[in-house]
């Protein structure tokens, strides 16, 4: 099929950044999407034009890096898929693709298509753990988990940390990202002493990263590739009102 | 053999302590030197690579007191490849009270090694495995679980009981994730300097020890040189120099590679492990495959139709027409022999020109039985996430027909070499995780790569790295030490002459046509000729890149065409050591399977009379040939036997 791409143009942080019109023919329709960017790629390298650069790794949906708006939704059309996933047969022929990177005080525009998601770091380095140093660990059977609750803390673990919950919220928030963590954690037997210092500084260091509020307006959710929950914020919040409350704030202040 | 390499003086590992097998590590741990905790913080580390191991090993050692300074290319720790891995990871925890023991794993390892890997690594690995399944239940990770609330197991890959702990079809991402927090716990608290996006380009070594790396970072472009006490390679693997694997893009061997030019020998270059399990390939466009995870053997049966270019609907094929080739060849383990056994398998069939699917490159995998067996939902609460996996790729329901997959690199278990230290032939360079070589021997069993990575960086190096440093702080040196100011140069001429070449052809082009080149001939089966062909083949290829390439752009920013050039570069150099050690180890063994020497029945033949050994290989200079160190093993506790899985 033929297609029509707009893509982010931007040379460097500084740069305003515009939208480029460009066309590429016999795009087969089990091609994913970055592997037709790849094929556009290769024919601009020979015209002599800069590739576009854009942010992939494992392209099996696991690592996260891949990061697009497609059309204005985060990672594309399809639910519950990340961008190197997304393939060919999901568009038709004459299309035209607008592609933009993630977009979001928080996530600053490093070239095109790449952005710096730095900040989630900051945000699990602050709290988004279980502090076990190497080698102090009980035996593994000596504390079970109800299989509800392990298997619930498995549904907030598998975030991707890719940021299509933070470029589809019109807030530009990280609470999707950060409750997925605050619950998986928190749902564990292991996770309990830590569980109010950690909610704590968890949103203290989002907050600090330019991440906005969250009004659940569930975007987020909606484009999340991995389906973590909404639900995951309000756990997050209750968490964060008693961890509040217990060291004397006023909870929302 | 002509004039492709020479051959040196053997190679010892003088770490190792001899004595009973399951007393070795306790007593190497006893008489190496420790470090002073006070004196813990003059030392600086350098970790190179934050996956399992990368990522345990900088978080150990920064627990422990060191200077850690970390460094990945991607744009987060939490991204290295280990994130990927599906199926599981192996302990010997004998919770299933199903015979499982220490002993047993590492029998099975070394078994399942080909007799190609070093009984005192192996033994150490199997004995620190349950230790890893705490360490990762107290971080957190969600395993998954019976109804009691104790942890689920399941076999795996090769083995006839159920020591492999896994998270659905994500057990990899959980563990990498645990690490990953606990090493951004260390980076909050100041004891390791995280540098995401920031490559290896060279090793600096003074005065014979590895000292330090020069760094490019990949967003400005900017030149540095690192300095430490020691440096940790935990850089992967190198199967991306097959271009298409199911390793990340980004993987690469350039961190190894350029230790292994410096000095560090590169051991059984030519062992690698071809997954059973992927997604075949579609098309020209193709840009890597994707693994189904060798679970799916648990409950998926393999066939092909029984005549060829039977061109049906696999559902209407009837029972008595399809021929379920692993099931009837190896009785005994049916549908879940290793890897290297049911790959080859799969190239058999379709060599004889019954394989399925519109590349004719495919055997069924057919889940039928299982979900009459079991339903559909438990089959969706196992695999659910894989299913649908397959179906976004190939948009075919594996609910209703069978999956089609195909053989595809997947992990190299050669490496650079290490002692029982995890030291290379440089003081001061420890290797760890699929960078090194010394646990796998020629054939990797399902479920050990996550266990070998997080022994090596929780609880090995952190061990061992000790007896090192104990000698230290080392002289401190800076940039302007004319062994960083020569390596910073190297790095920064090799980057201008990619550059000016400015020839008609992509990087992605030359990677493309070497990864084919080195399917064809040095992939499932090899031969003499084959790999002859390869060499010269290969050889003028890498004349080709280095007059054609084209690299639009500059090295002052992000310019990702330059990133892979480096890379293909260094693939081309390690692929004509690859080929020379394929060539030069006349035998099959695990994944390194010699069409010359097969059994009557087509297994691999290993000649231990003249090939138990490990091949190490030393850089001399480029163009010219390396020079072989052999390494014999020795089989004190595990007999080597033909394998048989019948």
């Amino acid at each position: 099929m033929n297609l029509t791409l707009r893509i982010w143009r931007q040379s460097g942080p500084q740069d305003k950044g515009r939208m480029v019109t460009y066309q590429v023919d016999d795009v087969s329709p089990d091609m994913s999407f970055l592997e037709m960017l790849d094929v556009l790629n290769e024919r601009l390298i020979l015209a002599g034009e800069e590739p576009i650069a854009f942010d992939h790794d494992c392209r099996e949906g696991i690592c996260g890096m891949c990061g697009l708006m497609i059309n204005g939704d985060a990672h594309g059309p399809q639910r519950g898929t990340t961008a190197c996933q997304l393939h060919m047969r999901q568009f038709k022929d004459g299309d035209t693709i607008d592609i933009e990177p993630w977009r979001a005080r928080a996530f600053p525009v490093i070239k095109d298509l790449v952005v710096n998601r730095g900040a989630f770091d900051k945000i699990i380095a602050a709290g988004g753990y279980i502090t076990a140093p190497t080698g102090s660990a009980p035996e593994a059977h000596s504390v079970p988990v109800a299989k509800a609750n392990a298997d619930a803390a498995f549904e907030s673990a598998a975030c991707i940390g890719c940021g299509a919950c933070v470029a589809a919220c019109p807030n530009g928030s990280g609470m999707l990202f950060t409750a997925a963590k605050v619950t998986q954690l928190g749902l564990l037997p292991q996770g309990q002493p830590e569980r109010h210092t950690r909610v704590i500084g968890m949103v203290d260091a989002h907050d600090e990263a330019g991440f906005g509020g969250c009004t659940n307006a569930g975007e987020c959710t909606v484009v999340c590739p991995k389906g973590i929950p909404l639900t995951t914020i309000g756990r997050l919040n209750r968490d964060y009102l008693a961890a509040s409350s217990k060291r004397g704030d006023t909870p929302g202040t | 053999m002509d004039d492709l390499f020479i051959e040196g003086d053997p190679i010892a590992d003088t770490r190792a302590p001899d004595g009973p097998i399951e007393s070795r590590w306790d007593r190497r741990r006893f008489e190496a030197k420790l470090v002073n905790p006070a004196n813990r913080r003059k030392m600086t580390v350098i970790v190179v690579g934050t996956g399992l191991a990368g990522g345990a090993a900088a978080a150990t050692l920064g627990e422990q007191g060191y200077q850690v300074k970390s460094y990945c290319y991607q744009d987060s720790p939490r991204r290295a490849h280990s994130i990927a891995a599906q199926g599981g990871i192996n302990a010997a925890k004998n919770y299933r009270n199903d015979g499982d023991s220490v002993h047993r794993l590492f029998y099975d390892t070394v078994k399942g090694g080909d007799f190609r890997s070093r009984e005192s690594n192996v033994h150490r690995l199997a004995e620190v495995s349950a230790n890893i399944i705490d360490q990762c239940v107290a971080q957190g990770v969600p395993f998954a679980r019976e109804y009691g609330g104790l942890l689920d197991t399941r076999s795996f890959g090769g083995a006839q009981v159920q020591r492999t702990f896994y998270a659905r079809g994500q057990t990899g991402q959980q563990l990498l994730l645990g690490a990953y927090q606990a090493l951004e716990r260390q980076i909050g608290l100041g004891n390791v300097e995280m540098n995401a996006r920031h490559e290896m380009l060279e090793l600096i070594v003074v005065d014979g020890k590895a000292r330090g790396i020069v760094v490019r970072d990949l967003v400005t472009g900017e030149i540095t040189s690192e300095f430490a006490d020691a440096v940790v390679l935990a850089s992967g693997g190198y199967g991306n120099v097959f271009y298409l694997s199911t390793n990340a893009k980004g993987c690469n061997v350039t961190a190894t590679w350029r230790a292994h030019r410096k000095g560090a020998y590169f051991a059984n270059p030519c062992y690698t492990q071809i997954h059973p399990t992927c997604i075949p390939v579609s098309g020209d466009h193709q840009s890597k495959l994707t693994l189904m995870s060798e679970s799916l053997r648990n409950d998926g049966r393999v066939w092909v139709p029984k005549t060829k270019g039977d061109d049906r609907n696999p559902r209407d094929i009837p029972e008595d027409e399809r021929d379920y080739y692993l099931e009837r060849i190896y009785p005994s383990f049916g549908n879940l022999v290793p890897r290297d056994i049911a790959s080859r398998a799969a190239k058999n069939v379709c060599d004889e020109g019954r394989g399925v699917g519109p590349t004719k490159l495919g055997v069924y995998l057919d889940f039928a039985d299982a979900i009459n067996r079991l339903g559909r939902k438990a089959i969706e609460a196992k695999y659910g996430n894989l299913f649908e996996m397959y179906e976004r790729i190939t948009g075919e329901d594996p609910y209703e027909v069978p999956m089609r997959i195909y053989p595809a690199v997947h992990y190299t278990m050669g490496g650079l070499w290490v002692d029982y230290d995890l030291q290379s032939t440089i003081p001061g360079l420890f290797v760890i995780g699929e960078a090194n070589f010394s646990d796998h021997g020629a054939n990797r069993l399902g479920a050990s790569a996550l266990m070998q990575g997080l022994a090596d960086g929780y609880f090995v190096l952190p061990n061992t790295v000790a007896n090192y440093l104990a000698a230290g702080p080392f002289e401190k040196i800076d940039a302007s030490h004319p062994a960083a100011v020569e390596a910073r140069r190297d790095v920064e001429d090799r980057l201008q002459r990619l550059l000016a070449v400015n020839g008609d052809r992509t990087v992605d082009s030359f990677h493309r046509e070497l990864g084919q080149i080195m399917w064809e001939h040095c992939g499932m089966e090899r031969s003499e000729a084959g790999l002859r062909k390869a060499i010269d083949e290969i050889r003028a290829l890498r004349e080709q890149f280095w007059q054609r390439v084209r690299i639009i752009g500059d090295a002052d920013g992000l310019n990702q065409s330059l990133e892979k050039a480096g890379r293909v570069a260094d693939f081309f150099e390690l692929a004509e050591l690859m080929c020379i050690d394929a060539l030069h180890r006349e035998e099959s063994c695990g994944g390194h399977f010699r069409a010359e020497h097969q059994t009557p029945d087509g297994e691999a033949q290993r000649d231990d009379d003249n090939f138990a050994y490990v091949a190490a290989w030393e850089f001399t200079a480029t163009g010219e040939p390396s020079v072989l160190h052999k390494e014999d093993l020795e089989f004190e506790y595990v007999h080597p036997t033909q394998r048989s899985y019948k």
